[in-house]
């Protein structure tokens, strides 16, 4: 059956409204986006890191799940729902138990590509049967918007704040989905929130079904930390993708495969206008640095047709 | 009958996994523990456990997959030492709190720095507000006995549990040992069934919670160590019954007349019976207060136990850096106090430092160093480390 959005939002929630979390966040959108994935029949356990999507989904005594959830630590996501996974494992092994159960972990990027890199990693290499999705909104924005190694090149955080002498983070933005890749697991995705969800939602589903351990990156703006306008979270992810700054695309069993290549590939300064952190970026005498970021993003852009076979 | 063996201690303990046969083992190798996941993946990989062997890529994920799988239902365990308990450290402290009774064994070893592989007690001393029950053994077959009844105790309270034996000293010495038949095992331990898990029904845990909560969920784990007494005392019994073997939070020994006395926790408590044996029989009333259960702390019976000597001695083989004693005195201490029990002078003994060998000898030193104080009446230096060049 083809992907029709509105069939898929009559899909039961799974992630129920009440939360705490921003207007204009990327992060539970990726979350109710991931969960309607699952087939209705199936069960899931949600397993997600310290965030502000943990904080503010389950404040004692209310939760946001509908699924069984468990929340460990900030740096442990990966370990603990294979332990969850093994569990299940072990559990239908020894016939005590029917249901099909399904194992996804959501992760910000300081809880994915830093603190909990090395637990992602070992789950990863397992190859338990779940889905690590990171919710990638590009900084610690939990604690208030501190640099992580995932915020890009040049922009202003709370911890590489564009200060008289250094002009934001320093540093470029690692690439974790191709880490992912090199890890040899049978599903890696890079997605976010186009149009009518159809990438992300598919890609979810693959991931989610696909025997093994899957990751999936989401680009998930924060408009606290990115400033920009609430109501202007899809214009930033598409102009995300159409500029070439996150690209879409999925490697399965190794191979590569492009979702969408811009009809018309913008400059990125479109990118960067549109978002308050990169807004010194934009100041006469600074040309250099919108100009370097245009390489990086070029670089990055043909090494990705090449590996896709699109070049 | 039992079955005769000889076993180092971490054989016994990985013996004792496998006739438990639990669901989950997340583990990563640390001297001095390594062998317990080398002997059990063995046992995985020959078919003699169906149990599902995580090999994690450190102590951190070992725990934290010990988490995720005893909070879906399943009986996890692990096994580790040193720098791996504390690695671990954040979460034991959520083990606690979620309430998951994770069966960890503990083969005691020094902390870094200097590194140093051999046996002191500051790793398992480090993580005692963690919230664990800890029994300590004296010999490979109180290891093993110990981990027999380890989860029938943690699984009454809901609370996580360490067998911790010394590294090297029990951990790798080939000892004469006793063990209970397989099926006696499976019927003594029993099957886990908690009320709620993730994979029953939809479960939530490890929730957020604000001022108006978090101390009432401590609460809650203060009670279930209190009550961890009573459980400890009545596995126990039934243990005694199934082997003839007792145990109790504490071990007494030679203390009905004694007018001095150590206490002291893990294998030099053997040293220190020995040493005992041989000033009794020279007619010096010396006694032994061998702690089982550090958690809970057994407070009341230590300060009945010491309330007739006259002098005793607290031995630590962990400091707290605090510059007047080591966390045993501390809490001995506070149990006399408590107690309202002023008149027996005590002293603390830190000993046994990252191996520092622990002789007859030692121990009949610092029995000298308490006839000094009785003969004197005067403590002197209360804070004193055994066997160090000054």
């Amino acid at each position: 059956m083809s992907y029709n959005l509105k069939e898929e939002l009559k899909k039961e929630e799974r992630f129920t409204g009440g939360h705490r979390m921003c207007a204009g966040c990327g992060s539970p959108i990726a979350v109710r986006t991931v969960l309607r994935a699952l087939n209705p029949e199936d069960k899931a356990v949600v397993c997600s890191a310290t965030s502000c999507l943990e904080v503010s989904s389950f404040m004692y005594p209310f939760t946001a799940w509908k699924d069984s959830f468990i929340h460990n630590a900030f740096e442990n996501a990966g370990a603990t729902i294979s332990g969850v996974e093994t569990a299940y494992k072990a559990l239908k092994k020894r016939g005590k138990i029917d249901d099909t159960y399904k194992f996804i972990a959501f992760g910000g990027d300081g809880g994915t590509y830093d603190i909990g890199f090395q637990s992602l990693s070992g789950a990863m290499e397992r190859g338990h049967d779940m889905v690590y999705v990171c919710y990638d909104n590009e900084a610690y924005m939990n604690t208030g918007i501190q640099r992580s190694s995932s915020t890009p090149h040049f922009a202003d955080t709370t911890t590489s704040p564009v200060g008289a002498v250094i002009p934001g983070k320093l540093q470029k933005k690692k690439d974790l989905t191709k880490i992912m890749v090199a890890h040899n697991v049978p599903y890696v995705a890079q997605t976010t929130f186009m149009g009518n969800f159809k990438d992300i939602s598919e890609k979810a589903h693959k991931a989610i079904y696909t025997p093994g351990a899957a990751f999936l990156n989401v680009m998930a703006p924060c408009p606290r930390g990115w400033r920009y306008e609430t109501e202007e979270l899809m214009t930033i992810t598409k102009l995300a993708v159409d500029t070439c700054v996150w690209p879409l695309y999925e490697v399965i069993d190794g191979k590569y495969f492009l979702s969408y290549k811009p009809k018309t590939k913008l400059p990125v300064e479109d990118y960067l206008k549109a978002q308050g952190r990169f807004s010194h970026m934009l100041k006469p005498g600074n040309e250099w640095m919108v100009e370097k970021m245009q390489e990086e993003v070029n670089r990055h852009w043909i090494d990705l047709l090449v590996l896709c076979g699109e070049k | 009958m039992g079955i005769r063996e000889r076993l180092s201690g971490n054989e016994a303990i990985a013996v004792a996994m496998k006739q438990i046969n639990p669901d989950v083992m997340g583990a990563f190798p640390i001297t001095p523990s390594t062998e317990i996941p080398q002997y059990f993946s063995s046992y995985v990989d020959n078919g003699e456990v169906d149990t599902e062997f995580i090999a994690v890529e450190s102590e951190h994920s070992a725990m934290s997959t010990c988490i995720g799988a005893q909070a879906a239902g399943c009986r996890a365990i692990s096994a580790t030492s040193s720098c791996g308990l504390s690695y671990m450290h954040e979460m034991l402290y959520v083990a606690a709190s979620d309430r998951l009774p994770i069966t960890l064994a503990v083969s005691c070893r020094a902390l870094s720095g200097p590194i140093n592989i051999n046996n002191d007690h500051s790793d398992a001393m480090s993580v005692r507000d963690a919230g664990w029950l800890m029994l300590f053994a004296e010999t490979n077959q109180e290891a093993y006995d110990n981990y027999l009844q380890a989860m029938r105790i943690a699984e009454a309270v809901n609370l996580p549990i360490m067998i911790c034996q010394d590294g090297f000293i029990t951990s790798h010495a080939i000892e004469n040992i006793t063990l209970v038949e397989d099926d006696k095992v499976k019927d003594f331990v029993g099957e886990y069934k908690p009320e709620y898990s993730l994979l029953k029904g939809s479960m939530a845990v490890g929730p957020y919670a604000t001022p108006a909560f978090y101390i009432e969920a401590k609460r809650q784990q203060a009670q279930a160590m209190i009550d961890a007494k009573d459980v400890i005392r009545s596995v126990s019994a039934d243990f005694e019954k199934m082997t003839g073997r007792k145990y109790d939070l504490i071990e007494e020994y030679e203390m009905k007349d004694a007018e001095r006395a150590i206490i002291i926790i893990g294998s030099s408590a053997g040293t220190a019976k020995e040493a005992i044996r041989g000033l009794r029989a020279t007619g010096e009333k010396v006694g032994l207060i061998k702690i089982r259960s550090f958690r809970p702390f057994p407070a009341e019976e230590i300060a009945r136990a010491l309330k007739n000597v006259k002098v005793f001695a607290v031995m630590d083989k962990a400091d707290s850096f605090n510059s007047h004693c080591g966390p045993i005195f501390a809490e001995v201490s506070a149990a006399m106090c408590v107690a309202n029990i002023n008149n027996p002078k005590g002293i603390n003994i830190i000993y046994g430092l990252g191996g520092r060998d622990v002789r007859v000898e030692s121990i009949e030193r610092v029995f000298a160093q308490l006839d000094e104080i009785v003969k004197t009446g005067d403590v002197g230096e209360s804070y004193r480390y055994l066997d160090v060049r000054e």
